[in-house]
């Protein structure tokens, strides 16, 4: 290690001010402090500093997104032989969806990562670590068939108009990969929706079906038909996004967020109350076969799960304080029910659900911190008579 | 009919009843559950060795506020008392020497800023006499006057912006914190010893000048009596993690600073400095100081002076190698040379390594040596551990990201990220509003400990804090 530490250290001076490669300073710094903590130390104000930093935080956000991406991989081509009627052997599942999941990462990340070097030599920043996070997100919500240009369509569009435009990582309104997912339902709504994609080349006489639109059929047909399981919906052996499906690996992701203090479990459960909440009052009315489904079902279905861990939680684009995030997650579960329920012609209400709620976010918050400004001045007024 | 009975002042209450209602009333501990404890290697032994130190430099800029303008030239002879420099817009605020000797030399920096007033003890320790007197005998304005003569006003100081206090200024109440929760802070249980009869005359002079209430705040864990039976003053207890010691967080919790209001506060050892001047009649500047951290070989407490030279101290005492010296604690002290000074409010010197250095994936390594207030570290697998921490700042300066951190370690009902953007946008309606008077930068010390983010959170609020002194003035 010491001969790179050299090695970094005797072309450094070319990156900075003056040298020879000035306009690639963000992207060195990027690579050096990839491979080495900065040598920087405080010197006013706190003269420790907490070991943890942005790389540790968005690192470790990733590693609660493996499960879900893991488990995703091996679904893309278990729903793929399924469909074919073909009994395949385990490797055979997970390397045809490695074939499918790498290159739609790889795209995401590449396209991702270069913008973003892009605007921090612009800015003269360093390179956030938020896209770390971003790029394995935007996969995750994709269907597995997706072609490529359109990863790094989206992908280029979240980055550039959902962050770059507001200041980049921290000054974002929108979360960047529903951006992503909302830009592709919204342009290309033949690929991202329907009985079609969400099972990678698929055999045309098999369904195909999620249960989100199995559910949205059952308003048109009186009942609702589920193929697969509760229990089946839990472990995530159903079409849909990549790492959407599975509600168990993902709460080993929130494990994961939770336990390391990362991600927000007061967020994670008003989401979960709102949407038990608004699928039990549903379910109360009944006036058609969807609000019939249990309300539980709505929790494993579609992207509840996922966006409940992982998108609702965004720190950048979530409610604040800790009031807020209660507020917050409430009205993203309550929404999300509600859209999926009542508006069928945009059956993932989860992600319309979130980014409502991002744009709402700072108004709950000023509520919040305005309650806190009148008790401080409530407290002032028996001092001045 | 029992009511009537017990309200009429005429009928006093049985004398048991009175007793258990004071009883009932008076331990009321306060629990704080934010915070944090760090827990850090070097913790000084109680044990006390005398030192006499020969090199003395007052540092105007100990004194947030104060304008210096010079009383003495090199080589002036001086004495414990004599004046050295006086605040150029509050002219009775006198600053004089904490000892007798030779004015050796007079340090300007940048625009002659006044830096360091060095002076050297001629080891007479020669005292003026302003005459000792029982505080109960005089007149505020005769305790106040003999105070800013004498030098030894300075240790109080007000709150909101943590300035030397007005003395034209009424305040609203004063508060000693008689514990500090700071990592590696000195154990004033064991610092009062034998001083209980000036800290008493200095709480009596407190409770004569401020009108109102000297509140004592003790830990639950406070066992000195010489904390825990004084008179003239109420006692508040708290018990919880650091800040609890931290005299704004209890200020917030006893009786909160609104806009207008003025608080005023002191340590322990500031209170025996006011108690000596009147039981002696001299401006003593002796306190005990405690030498600690990682890189020290004997850690434990010292006699000095305030703005001692601190080699007496740390002089063989320190491991080889780069080290950090910190007059005061590691979360909010002064880094200092090691032929440098105590402050003048410090009553800690700690050493700490630099850390310097470069480390290979470090934010990717398990990292179960590494102290984090978050769980990302599989330092959680050892929860009593004590740590040497480094000055490293383990990372780089980024925008704010993260929510709700902040709010775990601040025991106040304040937004603190919301109170920091809004000094960050210079919106003093906003600044106000959110709570600005109730804070000092040390109440914000483990926010940017704990910060992700790695950006300097204290300066910004001595920077918010500024802005709102000058507009208010």
């Amino acid at each position: 290690m010491k001969a790179l530490r050299k090695y970094l250290d005797k072309i450094k001076p070319q990156f900075q001010k003056g040298g020879k490669f000035e306009k690639l300073h963000s992207t060195f710094d990027a690579f050096e402090t990839f491979l080495f903590v900065p040598d920087k130390t405080t010197f006013r104000g706190s003269h420790i500093r907490d070991s943890i930093d942005m790389k540790r935080t968005m690192s470790i956000v990733v590693i609660a997104l493996l499960p879900a991406l893991l488990f995703g991989i091996w679904n893309v081509g278990h729903q793929h032989f399924l469909s074919l009627g073909e009994m395949a052997p385990f490797w055979n599942k997970v390397g045809f969806g490695l074939l499918k999941v790498l290159p739609i990462i790889i795209v995401s990340y590449a396209t991702g990562l270069a913008i973003e070097f892009i605007f921090a030599q612009i800015r003269h920043h360093e390179v956030n670590e938020g896209f770390l996070v971003s790029g394995m997100l935007i996969p995750l919500v994709l269907p597995p068939d997706l072609p490529l240009w359109m990863v790094a369509l989206a992908t280029a569009f979240a980055v550039i108009i959902g962050k770059e435009v507001f200041g980049g990582t921290g000054m974002n309104i929108l979360n960047p990969a529903l951006t992503a997912r909302a830009f592709l339902f919204f342009a290309y709504p033949a690929q991202m929706s329907g009985d079609k994609v969400w099972i990678a080349d698929k055999a045309d006489a098999f369904s195909g079906a999620t249960p989100l639109a199995e559910a949205t059929a059952g308003i048109e047909s009186g009942v609702v038909h589920f193929t697969h399981s509760f229990q089946e919906m839990f472990l995530g052996l159903i079409p849909g996004s990549i790492g959407e499906t599975s509600t168990l690996a993902i709460l080993i992701g929130a494990l994961i967020l939770v336990f390391t203090g990362i991600g927000s479990l007061r967020i994670m459960l008003s989401v979960i109350a709102g949407g038990i909440f608004m699928g039990g009052i549903l379910n109360i009315f009944g006036a058609n076969a969807y609000m019939d489904v249990p309300f539980y079902y709505h929790l494993v279905i579609g992207g509840f799960a996922f966006g409940t861990v992982f998108m609702a939680t965004d720190p950048v684009t979530a409610a604040q304080t800790n009031k807020g995030k209660i507020i917050y997650g409430f009205l993203i579960g309550l929404m999300a029910v509600l859209i999926r329920v009542l508006n069928p012609a945009y059956p993932e209400g989860m992600m319309l659900a979130i980014l409502l709620m991002n744009v709402f976010a700072p108004l709950i918050d000023h509520y919040v911190v305005e309650a806190n400004i009148k008790r401080r001045l409530k407290r002032m007024k028996p001092a001045k008579a | 009919m029992h009511k009537s009975k017990y309200l009429s002042k005429s009928i006093p209450l049985p004398t048991k009843t009175r007793l258990s209602v004071i009883t009932r009333i008076m331990p009321k501990t306060i629990k704080l559950t934010k915070g944090l404890d760090i827990r850090l290697k070097g913790a000084a032994e109680k044990k006390i060795e005398q030192l006499a130190p020969s090199h003395f430099a007052m540092k105007p800029t100990d004194f947030t506020g104060v304008f210096p303008r010079l009383q003495v030239k090199e080589g002036d002879t001086v004495k414990a008392g004599t004046p050295v420099f006086i605040d150029k817009y509050r002219e009775n605020l006198v600053f004089t020497s904490p000892v007798s000797g030779k004015i050796a030399e007079i340090k300007r920096g940048d625009k002659r800023v006044l830096l360091e007033i060095r002076i050297e003890a001629d080891g007479r320790n020669e005292r003026l006499d302003f005459g000792a007197a029982d505080p109960g005998t005089l007149s505020r304005e005769q305790l106040v006057e003999k105070m800013l003569v004498s030098g030894v006003w300075p240790v109080i100081r007000q709150r909101p912006y943590g300035i030397v206090a007005n003395p034209d200024h009424t305040p609203k109440a004063v508060h000693i914190s008689a514990f500090d929760t700071a990592p590696l802070a000195p154990d004033y249980d064991f610092i009062v010893n034998g001083q209980g009869r000036h800290f008493q005359t200095g709480l009596d002079v407190l409770a004569k000048l401020s009108n109102g209430k000297v509140n004592m705040n003790i830990s639950s864990k406070t066992r000195a009596a010489e904390f825990t039976s004084v008179r003239n003053a109420d006692i508040n207890t708290f018990s919880g993690p650091h800040p609890a010691g931290n005299v704004g967080v209890q200020i917030h919790h006893i009786d909160p600073i609104n806009k207008g209001d003025v608080v005023w506060f002191a340590g322990v050892q500031d209170v025996i400095t006011i108690g000596k001047l009147f039981n002696e009649g001299t401006y003593d500047a002796s306190i005990v100081a405690a030498l600690a951290g990682s890189e020290v070989k004997k850690p434990q407490y010292y006699r000095t002076m305030r703005s001692a030279a601190i080699s007496g101290m740390v002089e063989g005492n320190v491991n080889p190698g780069e080290q950090r010296y910190i007059s005061g604690n590691v979360l909010t002290g002064m880094a200092i040379r090691p032929d440098n000074y105590l402050g003048f409010y410090d009553t800690m010197v700690t050493v700490i390594p630099e850390g310097n250095y470069h480390e290979f994936i470090g934010w990717a390594l398990p990292g179960f040596g590494k102290f984090s207030f978050s769980r990302a570290f599989f330092s959680w697998l050892t929860p009593g551990k004590e740590y040497k921490l480094d000055t490293n700042l383990h990372g780089g300066e980024r925008a704010y990201v993260m929510t709700g951190q902040f709010e775990k370690v601040l025991p106040m009902d304040i937004y603190p990220l919301q109170l920091i953007k809004a000094i960050l946008a210079e919106d003093i309606d906003l600044m106000e509003n959110l709570g600005i008077y109730e804070v000092e930068p040390e109440d914000f010390a483990l926010c940017e400990f704990i910060d992700t983010s790695k950006t300097e959170i204290q300066s910004i609020v001595r920077k918010g804090l500024e802005i709102m002194r000058k507009e208010m003035s």
